[in-house]
């Protein structure tokens, strides 16, 4: 397996506040990777870091043999990255259409076509509401908006941040299954930040377990599954 | 009547060339949410351009008028766009961030730069040019009053709807105009779908230039009188056409430009001429208590 993206010793900023403390963190070509950590304790900044907003500090961010911690955001997001934020942060005022239109900005326009017919087949719902404003979406809808706009761009790298936030069990299921199924047949790499740590870890390949903006273990789904440390503190009281 | 239908052209022609101003100020608008005072004076420089280009393309012998304004059209378009990329450049990005009043302060800086600028370098007097576009209809005539209509009103009007028309296609059906309207909404997203948040931002500001520069040669061959200081009063008149109709709405800004000239037509024609700006600058008030999101403004109501 290669690699595609390694982290070393990244560190970030807000303002004068550390959030990320020198992270280690490799995810190879065609993995599932998940990031797993309480609140706050900087998976959504390591997420944003990546892409360069907030730009790391010190390290180095190696993506496809180049480093990319110092390039603007847009040239990272370039060399087919994507992310599906925190949050959505769906165009409230554009259609669902406009919107996955977005995520292949810049792109062959009959590629993107094409790729939108699998995001509606991924995601039926987005179909029916086409014509829709992103910003009269239901939460579960704008989530599957969210993560269709991020595969419109046809990424090798995808990088999903809490996908199941807000969204009944079912749905949450249904992207969940998608997301396997991508990785299965397209050979998608992707990066997980997930509140469910249960769910996350039986799909992830590996995980790395996050803490105050350092990384305190690693190891397979099943190993991090079976820790008792990771039991009490991530899955008792989840589902 | 024909006194009427005759305020009521006037109107009309002014209305348009203050609309095509406001389209810029509403673009700006549009996308980083800041009023660019030194828009008016991008539309002076407009006219000087033309003036400049006009005044060489005689001299070189080039007197016939349609090549002749073509010409002159794409260079002030060109150099008032150079302009407005400069402005953004210096003037607004590095402020990009800054608190909310920060930018806004260096537009009427901006402004004010640019007035003295074109004071210097022009000259304070007013500079005139010959009728470039002569002649009109005969519309009607009642007890002796000829109600006209020049050729150059009709280009006026037909020129600003034409553009209007393709800017609102340009920000509606364009991938520039889908990321322009993304920035105006989420400009960290926006970057996050790999787009050059600034270069979009800078595009705007170039766009918004040359429109503003065709507005200035358009006011240069309907008036044939300009100085360095018809950019502010344009600009605020144009700024109140960009609140009446609804700042970020482009069929807004033109709507808002025709209240506002035929305000000032009818105001001059049966009250009087020295209060057309009260009357004009009333209505934005009105506007602003009743009515703050404009005719065509949206509400921004949304789900979160």
């Amino acid at each position: 397996m290669s690699v595609l993206l390694e982290l070393q010793g990244v560190t970030a900023f807000y303002g004068a506040i550390q959030a990320l403390k020198g992270i280690d963190l490799v995810v190879n070509e065609g993995e599932i990777v998940t990031l797993i950590g309480a609140n706050g304790a900087g998976k959504s900044t390591l997420m944003m870091t990546i892409c360069g907003t907030p730009a790391a500090r010190d390290g180095r961010i190696i993506y496809d043999g180049t480093d990319i911690h110092a390039m603007p955001t847009h040239e990272i997001m370039r060399r087919r990255i994507a992310q599906s934020p925190e949050g959505r942060r769906i165009f409230a005022r554009m259609s669902v259409y406009e919107n996955l239109l977005m995520g292949a900005h810049g792109g062959d326009q009959v590629a993107a076509a094409q790729t939108m017919e699998q995001v509606f087949v991924m995601f039926p719902r987005l179909k029916e509401r086409r014509d829709q404003r992103g910003g009269t979406l239901s939460g579960g809808e704008q989530q599957m908006l969210a993560i269709g706009r991020a595969l419109m761009s046809r990424p090798r790298l995808l990088l999903l941040d809490e996908p199941s936030l807000g969204l009944a069990p079912l749905v949450s299921k249904a992207i969940f299954a998608a997301i396997k199924a991508l990785n299965r047949t397209t050979g998608l790499t992707v990066l997980l930040v997930e509140q469910n740590a249960v769910q996350a870890l039986k799909l992830a390949h590996r995980g790395y377990v996050l803490v105050n903006g350092a990384i305190t273990m690693q190891g397979t789904g099943a190993e991090l599954l079976a820790r008792p440390e990771i039991r009490a503190a991530y899955l008792e009281g989840g589902h | 009547m024909a006194y009427a239908l005759q305020q009521l052209i006037n109107g009309i022609t002014l209305g348009m060339i203050y609309g095509l101003i406001a389209v810029g100020y509403t673009m700006v608008y549009g996308i980083i949410g800041m009023i660019n005072f030194a828009h008016g004076d991008v539309f002076m420089i407009g006219a000087f351009l033309s003036l400049i280009a006009l005044t060489g393309l005689g001299m070189l012998g080039i007197t016939y008028v349609p090549l002749a304004l073509f010409l002159t059209l794409i260079f002030a378009a060109g150099i008032a766009a150079l302009y407005g990329w400069t402005i953004e450049r210096v003037a607004y990005r590095p402020l990009r961030g800054s608190f909310r009043l920060a930018p806004l302060i260096s537009a009427i800086g901006m402004s004010i730069a640019l007035q003295n600028f074109a004071q210097v370098a022009q000259g304070a007097r007013d500079k005139n040019l010959p009728e470039l576009i002569p002649g009109g209809f005969k519309i009607f005539e009642e007890n002796g009053f000829v109600v006209q209509l020049s050729w150059m009103q009709i280009v006026i009007t037909v020129v600003t709807v034409a553009l209007l028309g393709l800017f609102t296609w340009l920000v509606t059906k364009t991938s520039l105009g889908r990321a322009m309207r993304a920035c105006e909404q989420d400009m960290k997203m926006t970057s996050l779908l790999g787009i050059d948040v600034n270069r979009t931002i800078g595009l705007t500001f170039v766009i918004g230039a040359a429109l503003a520069a065709v507005a200035g040669l358009l006011f240069l061959l309907y008036y044939g009188s300009i100085n360095f200081y018809i950019g502010f009063n344009a600009g605020v008149k144009a700024f109140t056409a960009a609140v009446l109709g609804g700042v970020g709405s482009l069929p807004g800004a033109v709507i808002g430009g025709l209240a506002i000239g035929l305000i000032e037509a009818f105001w001059s024609g049966y009250a009087s001429v020295e209060y057309k700006d009260v009357a004009a600058f009333s209505v934005l008030i009105v506007v602003l208590i009743f009515m703050p999101t404009g005719l065509l403004g949206r509400a921004d109501v949304e789900k979160v």
